[in-house]
């Protein structure tokens, strides 16, 4: 099987990869970070949201060889050490998750938004998360802490 | 309450960090050593003959281990998937129960059945291999939905069950019901369909099945909302294997709302499988393969009458309903609408007479089963759009035929015309504060400023209750059910005062890694930081019944308490000891044991202590250690209920429908964490807005899925929803020791006839009368140009 060199949480791993192996299939199965979930077969539920080159991308519309030479976070490489980033601090404070499934990508689609936007509005929160489903919060909570975290990412309290 | 972790207190939940950190165990995240991989070959088909499996291409390709079909199963002796409920017939028959193979043998009967299941030593070349499955079918004319199932002449799903009718079931009088009929100044009629959805946990089933031949032990890590359950199933029913040879474990879930309930032939199969191939099996559903056999939710068409007085007093009720029940009996599918649907039906509502008939339809299509609220949606939904329609018949406005007709707090115990008791409630109290807080006084000035804009806005109302803490054992056995409904509890208290509790219910959302540590911190002083909440594995906890129906506070959470109670007693005992006092002298309160009147103390942490290190103890009377089981039943269910508002503005040229605000008031007990209880309510809401506008999982004629992905079924998205203004207003339950009843299941219950009521509100003054769930931008638009082009031929 070919090999491949990925950039992963700022560490470089060789893994073996067939051509048609998708990012997500390399970082769950091959790297083990587990924390990139997979809640759909059609790119439309979100859950396994990670980012490329600092952008948001679905993991299952990519190939892992399309991912040869980028920088590649996953929910397992947000936090500081033990110190939740921003985001993450904001969905705990504002109860922005339930079952957990679908919050890892939701906490990444968050952050690109809040680095594109400073201060996103409900609505524009809203509109952004139309590529990450959740079942469990209503997105009520998700709204909330994705605000919070926009003011954290600033300097604020989350 | 103890201060900031304990009964009230909004605490932050302790389970949250592992989530966010991506550190989570979902089943499918566990790897086994030799870990193979399951893919199910499936029936295209709704209904058709297996004339012939050919396995040979599919066994020679690489990586593949087997290839198995329900032919192996029979010779293996397996079981079939057990039903756990017998409902009996009007004449006191028992219902058809048709065999439920695991795989199939001769017959598929809906489109996704399975019918071979290909082991190999990777996810891709399983398959590679299960598409070199060859299996010839003899396609078969199909009962693909309610209507063609139930058509003179359908074809039958099962030989044994005539008419596709699995029972005739009915309750109530029909004799008073008939007599209020007589006397009615007016009879309402109404004809609806509570439409059918697909779950969608957003973590899709999955099962890893591992034998260890060395221990002859078998291993089981799966979706479940109930562990014990599935062993119980396994060990009686399905592998025939001892409780004390099965694990089950279900580690972190992704949601269940219910379609993670039931024993699924895929658990059986992995397990059966691993010890075929002697390497651990896993299968994990894609999501295509989940809407086509995760059980589905609702799917009941009902015709109701509603007497009424001349001064608009509620006289009797007569109710019938088809329900679908799929191609199998799933686990809890006939008490669905049956005991946990026509035992709603008086709502919150004084009714002297309800007479209720229930038959449950064959279909070839994936089984109908529990759905978050489970059977009192529908019975919330057809009562009050018919009691929308009675006041629209009557002239009378909404809120006050409501009014006219809710039981007052008087009247509890309150005993219902089909069988409840509710214990306590008070349905003005969440009426007026639900209207207060939508400032439902100012309605006319929104619906004015929407026009303005050429929206038309509708206002909706649905005062409902339902029925949670699901359930006396004795009762519930007596109804059809083959299990107990009661819950089991472990609390260790540690030698230096740290607190492990070992619960039977399951936490795949719900937060009973906090709320339950906040009883501890409640009871014993002890801090949630030292407390930690273990659920879901079988070899770890006594028993359980696990968590739906709103069931895991009222009957989890009393469990514990009860467990609690014991552990403070024989503290008691051991305090009284040490502080050389009497045991009757002794009170234990903010985490201390005191002597009555005196400041002579002993902190919990000293007693736990003693008890492990008991060289200063009452060895003779007392033994060591503090550790104490508890299991409780339940003396009734519990009855949540409130109001929920809900506005839409619709725009006429599109049908565009958005929900504008949702303002609900609900009495859901005594609450423990304020912002669980909310984060529930508004999971419901959203599931019971996506009913009632967006989803809806449709079977054609055939009995082909005609929506079985994100892209054809609609989910509700963040932008299809508003914020929601959730309120509480507490009655405590009469009848638990916390006084809780239950919220997991409110907004799902309570909000689909709101909306549909604000819907048909915004569109009455256009002539439209009624439409169905989901009210679609389509069904919307083609109603307004019917009810326009009806006006224009009267004109």
């Amino acid at each position: 099987m070919p090999k491949l060199t990925l950039r992963v949480n700022r560490q470089t791993h060789t893994i073996d990869c067939s051509a048609s192996t998708l990012l997500v299939e390399a970082l769950r199965e091959q790297l083990r970070l587990t924390g990139t979930h997979v809640g759909c077969d059609t790119s439309q539920c979100g859950a396994c949201t990670v980012h490329v080159d600092g952008a948001s991308v679905k993991s299952c519309t990519m190939l892992a060889v399309e991912a040869e030479g980028a920088e590649i976070t996953t929910i397992e490489g947000l936090a500081d050490g033990d110190k939740l980033h921003p985001m993450q601090a904001a969905f705990q404070e504002h109860h922005g998750l339930q079952c957990g499934f679908c919050t890892p990508g939701m906490v990444m689609s968050a952050v690109d938004l809040c680095k594109r936007v400073k201060a996103p509005s409900e609505p524009e929160v809203r509109t952004w998360l139309e590529g990450n489903l959740c079942r469990c919060t209503g997105y009520h909570n998700i709204v909330k802490a994705v605000m919070a975290g926009a003011d954290g990412m600033n300097g604020g309290k989350p | 309450m103890s201060g900031a972790e304990g009964i009230g207190a909004s605490v932050r939940r302790k389970e949250d960090r592992r989530f966010l950190l991506g550190k989570g165990r979902y089943t499918d995240d566990i790897v086994l050593p030799d870990q193979s991989y399951a893919v199910f070959v499936r029936s295209p088909y709704a209904h058709a003959g297996i004339t012939s499996i050919d396995t040979r291409a599919a066994c020679e390709l690489p990586g593949v281990l087997a290839v198995l079909t329900g032919k192996d199963t029979v010779d293996a002796g397996l079981g079939g998937v057990p039903c756990g409920w017998l409902v009996k017939n009007k004449d006191g028959s028992n219902m058809v129960e048709p065999p439920h193979p695991s795989l199939a043998v001769d017959v598929a009967r809906h489109v996704g059945d399975p019918v071979a299941m290909v082991i190999a030593t990777s996810k891709a070349a399983a398959r590679a291999a299960a598409t070199a499955v060859a299996v010839d079918y003899d396609v078969r004319p199909a009962a693909g939905n309610l209507d063609t199932a139930t058509a003179p002449g359908a074809p039958l799903v099962w030989d044994a069950a005539p008419g596709n009718i699995c029972f005739d079931w009915h309750i109530g009088d029909p004799a008073t019901t008939d007599a209020a009929f007589a006397k009615a100044a007016h009879v309402v009629e109404i004809e609806l369909t509570n439409s059918r959805v697909a779950p969608n946990a957003m973590e899709p089933r999955a099962a890893n099945g591992h034998f260890e031949a060395s221990s002859d032990q078998y291993t089981l890590y799966t979706t479940s909302q109930n562990p014990h359950l599935t062993r119980l199933l396994l060990a009686a029913f399905t592998l025939h294997v001892p409780e004390h040879k099965l694990r089950v474990v279900a580690p972190d879930v992704g949601g269940g709302f219910g379609s993670k309930i039931f024993h699924y032939a895929e658990e059986l199969l992995v397990l059966w499988a691993s010890k075929k191939v002697g390497r651990p099996v896993k299968w994990t559903s894609e999501r295509m393969e989940a809407f086509v056999t995760d059980a589905h939710g609702r799917d009941h068409h009902s015709k109701a009458q509603l007497a009424v007085d001349a001064n608009g007093k509620f006289l009797g009720l007569r109710v019938a309903t088809l329900a679908n029940m799929g191609a199998y009996l799933s686990t809890f599918a006939p008490a669905v609408p049956t005991y946990l649907y026509a035992t709603l039906l008086s709502g919150p509502y004084d009714f002297p007479a309800i007479y209720a008939e229930v038959k449950a339809i064959f279909t070839n299509t994936v089984a109908v089963d529990a759905y978050r609220g489970a059977g009192r949606p529908e019975a919330a939904y057809l009562l009050e759009r018919l009691v929308d329609k009675a006041a629209r018949q009557l002239g009378i406005d909404r809120i006050e035929l409501r009014r006219k007709n809710l039981i007052q707090p008087s009247q509890f115990p309150y005993q219902t015309q089909v069988a409840l008791q509710y214990d306590i409630g008070d349905y003005q109290a969440t009426l007026d504060m639900a209207l207060a807080r939508n400032d439902h006084a100012h309605y006319e000035d929104r619906r004015l400023a929407s026009a303005k804009r050429g929206k038309l806005r509708g206002f909706g109302i649905s005062t409902y209750i339902e029925a949670c803490g699901i359930a006396p054992s004795a009762l519930v056995g007596a109804l059809g059910a083959r299990a107990g409904l009661y819950e089991a509890a472990n609390v260790r208290v540690h030698p230096t005062g740290s607190v492990t509790v070992f619960t039977g219910t399951h936490s795949h959302g719900q937060g009973h890694e906090t709320t339950f540590a906040q009883l501890i911190a409640e009871r014993l002083g002890v801090s949630i930081q030292n407390v930690e909440i273990v659920h879901g594995d079988t070899d770890r906890i006594p028993f359980g019944m696990g968590t739906y129906g709103s069931r895991s506070a009222a009957v989890g959470g009393s469990a514990i308490v009860k467990a609690l109670d014991k552990i403070v007693d024989k503290g008691k005992k051991i305090a009284a000891h040490l502080l050389e006092a009497s045991v009757a002298d002794i009170e234990f309160k903010d985490g201390q044991y005191r002597v009555v009147g005196t400041d002579r103390v002993k902190a919990f942490g000293e007693v736990a202590f003693a008890a492990y290190v008991p060289h200063n103890y009452p060895i003779d009377t007392v033994e060591p250690g503090l550790d104490e089981s508890a299991f409780y039943d339940p003396k009734n269910f519990t009855f949540p209920g409130g109001t929920h508002l809900v506005e839409v503005e619709i725009d006429p040229d599109t049908g565009v429908v958005e929900v504008v605000d949702v303002t609900i008031a609900d009495d859901v007990g005594v609450i423990i964490n304020p912002m669980i209880v909310d984060g529930q309510a508004h999971g419901g809401l959203a599931q019971g807005i996506g009913q009632a506008l967006y989803e809806e999982a449709v079977y054609d004629s055939e009995g082909q899925l005609a929506n079985d992905s994100y892209l054809t079924y609609t989910m509700p998205r963040a932008a299809d929803l508003p914020m929601f203004k959730v309120g509480n207003h507490v009655t405590a339950c009469t009848h638990n020791p916390l006084g809780v009843k239950g919220v997991g299941e409110t907004g799902a219950i309570g909000v689909p006839p709101a909306v549909i009521g604000a819907v048909l509100d915004a569109l009455a003054p256009l002539g439209v009368t009624d439409i169905s769930m989901p009210a679609t931008p389509e069904k919307v638009w083609r109603a307004i140009q019917a009810a326009k082009a009806a006006t224009g031929k009267k004109a």
